[in-house]
């Protein structure tokens, strides 16, 4: 076949080439513009199913601490009330009364949070029976329901009443874990990282420790959670469910991911730094406290802030090594059965009332934004701090 | 005495021992150079060198025991093992004080205590492989000694739900040989949803990268790649829920829309949502492989006359193709191994189709299912996690091992 080198715009093989060229382009813009929309969709669609949660009903009543409710905390609202309000609400009249005697006989006002499907219906979720939807309708109306912000949702912990549930108990049990995690993968990861790049011989060792540390950056992650469970739990008898088998786990996994950012941060640190401080005479380990480790600070951190992120929103292992109990109130040591933010969302969508679902969402949408405020200031720190040599 | 309690009160031990060894050697060595003698280090250096001596002999004696314990050797009491340690802490003290001399090198010899500190944190890395396989190895063992290999890799029908009779106590109301546990149906899944998996992400992903190294400009680059990431920092049991909550519905309606019968735990919405989650893997290690190819090969290829499409097709993803497989390889490491999508989104039916409309399970759902439920720890379905576990460990290791030597020869082409 003849070849033509030269064509002019006129040349149908050659618009043939130009429209194969517009095309090309048009897919990979066109794959990338289907990975935005997923993004926006998807934020979009937790955040309209989660910000009603943000949000409650409530209703005022008049708790009168009569005898019958020295019992039953529910004898202490309105009959006709008792379908509204929150069981929960009313539950710790009893023990109110008992701690404080002089209560018994009184009344006072105050605002509750109603029943779950009351509220939902506020929220248009969820239908109600016309009688009921008729007299709570009629409250609306003479103002004595209204609907505020849930501070419960942050200070409460886990409940069986979707409307009493809140996110409090997770979020200590997810600070008592990283702090395990990060007290345990900090100092190993940062010391291990220190020998491979500036102490170790170029040996069949150290060949191992790096392929080795490679590969675990990407054994799946419930593969930890059966070394959690086989070694933590069954071998050395830490407590199930605690938040120090939890970190530990998640700090193995962890550790390959801090040893991996804080060796590139070293490596960054150029050479002539080292000879100068050799050349002052200074011993190995004084070079890498005093010179190396300062400059490459910023680095380490924003490492270590990645990958602690990255074990807060870890799920898979921490469910392996029983970190899916139900806990109502916060743990107070390291040592107690506990639960993480994102274990809480995975039990709470599990959960079949509907109610939960706007739950889960909205806990979705505090672990997000504190995922992405953690990785923002990972990233902020690498802008503010990285320095070119 | 705890364990707890003990090591805090040799740590509350060694603290001041240590400060007094730090102040006692450099005092010591102030004092000698003070009468003009030259010491080799400095007098810090012999402050921490008593420091060393003392604690180091006396942690030792601590962590000996400590593990002679674990294995069952022998088992001192908690308090001897304290006053030991401290015993042992003090004559080290008192050696190091003596030891100090002008010709000691306090110096090189703390360089050396320090190598050999950062070396042992070294190897907890190794030390976790290690534990990883044998504690996996282990449990599996005992898995297969009461399930057989050939049945376990080539069986067709996944039934262990009688054992969970045999651990309530019900054993007799089971007839022999009714718990099965043949794992291809797992497997079956596992490989269907990574194949649904990569199908999504292969093609976004791969695109994007091209758009990104070879199209855009230098400010589209750097609003598009973070923005892409932000995929990688979601987790994943988020995604579950989207898989479950969002897309399971659309998929179920659509199917019904085309008169197809989808179930709600059909394994395409995993599947999809899976790949969604790999996309920033495959884009961001493409788009590397993509920059790091010399520009000498596009320009030549220009010189030829070619378009940039052509270019890219016909010269750059040849090139890149060793880099494109590694990330593929990685991509589908990280679906065998997901979790939480496949826990909240797919079935837990063992089930052996070529449908993705209908619900299938898959291995990392059977490892959480058998080891979330109130069975005994030894019970053949609880031990079959982790002859699950040994497999998934086995293949994932293989894809990373791979996918590194891959990427190791590329760079060493065009490095």
């Amino acid at each position: 076949m003849q070849r033509r080198l030269t064509g002019s715009a006129s040349d149908p093989r050659i618009r043939a080439r130009y429209r194969r060229e517009t095309r090309f382009k048009a897919y990979t813009v066109t794959a990338l513009f289907v990975a935005f929309a997923i993004i926006v969709a998807f934020f979009a669609d937790i955040i309209s199913q989660g910000y009603t949660a943000f949000w409650r009903t409530e209703i005022q009543v008049t708790l009168d601490y009569n005898e019958r409710a020295e019992r039953i905390g529910r004898f202490a609202i309105n009959e006709d009330l008792r379908e509204i309000v929150s069981r929960g609400a009313v539950r710790g009249i009893p023990l109110e009364i008992r701690n404080n005697p002089e209560l018994a006989g009184t009344t006072h006002e105050r605002w509750v949070p109603v029943y779950s499907r009351i509220d939902q219906y506020f929220k248009g979720k969820e239908a109600l029976p016309p009688e009921l939807e008729q007299q709570v309708l009629q409250l609306k109306e003479a103002g004595v329901i209204r609907s505020t912000f849930n501070w419960a949702f942050f200070t409460a912990g886990d409940s069986k009443l979707p409307e009493l549930a809140g996110i409090f108990s997770a979020a200590v049990g997810s600070i008592f874990v990283l702090f395990v995690t990060l007290m345990f993968a900090f100092p190993i990861g940062v010391l291990s990282a220190i020998y491979l790049e500036e102490f170790a011989p170029d040996n069949k060792l150290t060949q191992a420790i790096e392929v080795n540390i490679n590969n675990l950056a990407a054994v799946p992650s419930i593969i930890f959670g059966l070394l959690g469970l086989a070694v933590f739990i069954n071998t050395f008898g830490v407590p199930r469910s605690s938040a120090l088998v939890g970190g530990l786990t998640l700090g193995l996994m962890t550790l390959p991911i801090i040893i991996i950012s804080t060796r590139a941060a070293l490596r960054a640190v150029p050479d002539p730094i080292r000879l100068g401080a050799f050349a002052m005479g200074c011993s190995r380990w004084q070079v890498v406290r005093d010179h190396v480790l300062p400059l490459s600070l910023p680095g380490i951190l924003t490492g270590t802030i990645i990958g602690l992120a990255q074990a807060m929103g870890e799920t898979a292992p921490l469910i392996i090594v029983g970190m899916i109990a139900y806990i109502p109130e916060a743990p107070s040591s390291i040592f107690e059965s506990a639960t993480v933010l994102p274990a809480q969302v995975f039990t709470w969508a599990s959960e079949p009332r509907k109610a939960f679902m706007e739950k889960t969402a909205a806990g979705i949408i505090v672990l997000l934004a504190i995922l992405l405020t953690l990785n923002a200031t990972a990233v902020l720190l690498r802008r503010k701090f990285e320095r070119r040599w | 005495m705890g364990i707890g309690l003990t090591t805090l009160l040799l740590l509350a031990a060694l603290a001041p021992l240590g400060f007094l060894a730090y102040r006692l050697g450099r005092g010591k060595a102030l004092g000698a150079m003070a009468t003009g003698i030259s010491m080799h280090s400095r007098p810090q250096q012999y402050g921490w060198y008593s420091v060393v001596w003392m604690g180091l002999p006396a942690l030792g004696v601590a962590i000996a025991a400590a593990v002679l314990s674990v294995v069952g050797l022998i088992s001192p009491s908690r308090e001897l093992v304290l006053i030991v340690s401290i015993a042992v802490a003090l004559m080290g003290l008192a050696h190091g004080l003596r030891a100090i001399r002008p010709e000691v090198r306090a110096r090189n010899a703390l360089d050396n205590v320090i190598r050999l500190l950062l070396l042992s944190a070294a190897l907890i890395s190794i030390m976790t492989t290690v534990a990883i396989v044998f504690s996996i190895l282990f449990e599996a063992m005992r898995f297969f000694r009461e399930v057989s290999v050939w049945e376990f890799v080539t069986g067709t029908v996944w039934s262990p739900g009688d054992t969970f009779l045999e651990a309530a106590g019900r054993g007799d109301e089971v007839g022999e040989g009714t718990s099965f546990f043949g794992s291809v149906p797992l497997f079956a899944g596992t490989f269907m949803v990574t194949a649904i998996a990569m199908a999504t992400a292969l093609p976004i992903g791969l695109l994007s990268a091209i758009f990104m190294s070879e199209y855009a400009t230098r400010r589209q680059r750097g609003l598009a790649k973070p923005i892409l990431e932000i995929l990688a920092g979601i987790p994943t049991v988020v995604y579950g829920f989207f898989a479950a909550i969002t897309v399971t519905p659309i998929i179920v309606d659509i199917a019904t829309f085309f008169g197809l019968d989808a179930s709600y735990s059909n394994i395409l919405s995993p599947g999809i949502v899976m790949g969604i989650m790999i996309i920033p893997f495959i884009s961001s290690l493409s788009d590397d492989v993509i920059n790091s190819i010399p520009q000498s090969l596009r320009e030549g290829a220009y010189a030829l006359g070619t378009t940039h499409s052509e270019t890219i097709r016909q010269v750059i993803l040849p090139a890149a193709l060793p880099g494109v497989i590694s990330a593929f390889l990685l991509g589908v490491s990280r679906a065998l191994g997901e979790t939480m999508i496949v826990v909240m989104a797919a079935g837990v039916r063992p089930n052996l189709t070529w449908n993705p409309l209908e619900d299938m399970t898959t291995v990392t759902v059977n490892i959480v299912y058998s080891l979330t439920g109130d069975l005994a720890f030894d019970s053949p379905q609880t031990l079959s996690a982790f002859a699950l576990g040994l497999v998934l460990f086995i293949v994932t290791l293989s894809l990373n091992l791979v996918s590194t030597y891959l990427v190791r020869r590329f760079k060493q082409k065009y490095d």
